[in-house]
C-alpha cells in the first residue's frame, strides 16, 4: 500500500493527538492497605503440619537403625507467631531433613535386603560362609540377636569342614522397677 | 461433687492470636483442693502407668494423633520439639530416665497423670492469685514478664495472661508467685487445646486431673 506508506507526516499527526487527548498515566502509589499475608501463612502452616507428621513416621519406620540426623533448624524466642520468612525456612528445613532421611533409608533398607539374603544362604550352606556374623542391627531389627558361623565340634570341624549356623539368644532382660507402692 | 461433675469452660484467647493460629484454644475448671502427699491409690496408679509405659512406647508416641498435633504445633510457634518437649514426650522421657513415673506429690501427679493418659498439655494454677479468667494472647512491645524487674518478651510471643498480667510463655516458665504451696484452697487446671486435638480429650485431661487432686486418703 504505497499510498498509507507515502504519508508519514500525517501519521505522526494522528500519533500526537492521541497522545494530547489520553490521561496521563498516574505515578504508582503504595497500596493504602498491607497486603494480607494470611491465606499464605496458613497455607506455611498446614505444609509444616504436615511435614512434621511425616518426619515423625519416617522417624518410627527408622527405629532402631542409628546414624540418622533429625535435627531441624528451628527459629529462636518461641514461642511466637513467625513471620512468612521464617515460616519458609521452617517449612523448607523440615522438606530437606525429610528428602534426606528418606533416601538414607532407602540406601540402608537394600544393604538390609542383601543381609538378610545373606542369612538364607548362611542357613542352607554354612560352609560357604565361614566365620560370618549377622546381627539384627544389620538387617534393621530391634534386639541383640545374631547369626554366627561356626565349625561344629570347634577344630575337629574346622578340619573337617562341618560348619552349622549359631543364633544367639538374645538381649538380657531388663531389671524391675521396685517395689509395688 | 465427682470430677464429672465439673463443667470445663472455654478460656478466652485473643482476636489476633486465634486468627493466626487457629484451633488454639484453652479449657479450665477450678478444683477446690490442697497441695499435699499424694494418696496411696495416686502412686499405684502412677506406678501401672509406668508399666504401661515403656521404650516402644515413647517412641511410637509420635505417631499418635495427640502428640503429633503438639509437635506440628509447636514447629508452627517456632519451639524445636526436640529441643523444647511437648508435654507428653517431656512425662515419656523422664519415665524412661527415673525407670518409672515418681510422684511428686499433689498436684503435680495430677497434672502428669491426665498427661500421659490423654497427651494434653495440662497445668495448676492457684486460682486466687489469679485475676479473672486466664487466656492466650500475643506479648505487646516491650512488656515485661513478672513486673518492671522481669525479662522483655519479643513483641508477638505467646503469652498464658489473665485479666491484668502475663503469667508466662505458653509451654514455657510461668511467673514466680504462682505456684501452689500450703496456703492454696482452689486451684485451677488448664489444658491447652491445639489444632487436630478433639475437644473431647482435652475436656478429658480435666476430668482425670480433677479426679486425682479430689482423691480422698
Amino acid at each position: 500500500m504505497p499510498e498509507l506508506l507515502d504519508r508519514p507526516d500525517q501519521f505522526d499527526e494522528d500519533a500526537e493527538m492521541s497522545a494530547a487527548v489520553l490521561p496521563a498515566v498516574p505515578p504508582s502509589l503504595d497500596p493504602a492497605t498491607e497486603t494480607d499475608e494470611r491465606a499464605a501463612r496458613r497455607t506455611l502452616l498446614d505444609q509444616i503440619a504436615r511435614l512434621e507428621g511425616d518426619l515423625a513416621q519416617l522417624f518410627c519406620t527408622t527405629f532402631p537403625r542409628e546414624g540418622f540426623d533429625w535435627v531441624v533448624a528451628s527459629p529462636r524466642g518461641g514461642p511466637r507467631v513467625l513471620p512468612l520468612a521464617e515460616l519458609e525456612r521452617v517449612r523448607d528445613a523440615l522438606a530437606s531433613r525429610l528428602a534426606e532421611n528418606r533416601l538414607q533409608l532407602d540406601r540402608r533398607a537394600l544393604v538390609e535386603e542383601r543381609n538378610r539374603g545373606r542369612i538364607e544362604h548362611m542357613l542352607l550352606a554354612p560352609e560357604q560362609h565361614k566365620w560370618a556374623l549377622i546381627s539384627n542391627e544389620d538387617i534393621g531389627e530391634p534386639g541383640c540377636k545374631h547369626w554366627h558361623v561356626r565349625p561344629r565340634y570347634g577344630v575337629l570341624g574346622m578340619f573337617l569342614n562341618w560348619w552349622r549356623v549359631r543364633i544367639s539368644s538374645g538381649c538380657p532382660l531388663a531389671g524391675g522397677r521396685g517395689r509395688w507402692p | 461433687m465427682s470430677a464429672l461433675d465439673l463443667e470445663p469452660r472455654p478460656g478466652w484467647v485473643a482476636p489476633d492470636l486465634a486468627a493466626e493460629l487457629p484451633g488454639l484454644e484453652l479449657l479450665q475448671v477450678t478444683v477446690a483442693a490442697r497441695a499435699r502427699r499424694s494418696p496411696r491409690g495416686v502412686r499405684q496408679r502412677l506406678w501401672a502407668l509406668s508399666s504401661r509405659f515403656n521404650g516402644a512406647r515413647a517412641i511410637a508416641m509420635r505417631r499418635e494423633p495427640v502428640p503429633a498435633a503438639y509437635r506440628a504445633f509447636f514447629r508452627q510457634i517456632g519451639l524445636d520439639p526436640d529441643e523444647t518437649r511437648t508435654p507428653a514426650e517431656a512425662a515419656a522421657v523422664e519415665r524412661l530416665r527415673a525407670g518409672g513415673f515418681r510422684s511428686r506429690g499433689l498436684p503435680d501427679d495430677a497434672a502428669l497423670v491426665a498427661t500421659v493418659e490423654t497427651g494434653i498439655a495440662t497445668l495448676v494454677l492457684d486460682a486466687d492469685r489469679i485475676e479473672g479468667d486466664v487466656g492466650l494472647r500475643l506479648a505487646n512491645r516491650r512488656e515485661r514478664l513478672g513486673g518492671d524487674e522481669g525479662p522483655v518478651l519479643d513483641h508477638g510471643q505467646v503469652l498464658l495472661a489473665d485479666a491484668v498480667r502475663p503469667l508466662g510463655t505458653l509451654f514455657g516458665d510461668l511467673v514466680d508467685g504462682l505456684a501452689i504451696d500450703r496456703s492454696t484452697e482452689r486451684m485451677v487446671l488448664i489444658a491447652v487445646r491445639v489444632r487436630g486435638v478433639p475437644r473431647v480429650i482435652a475436656e478429658e485431661a480435666l476430668w482425670l486431673a480433677a479426679g486425682v487432686l479430689t482423691t480422698e486418703g
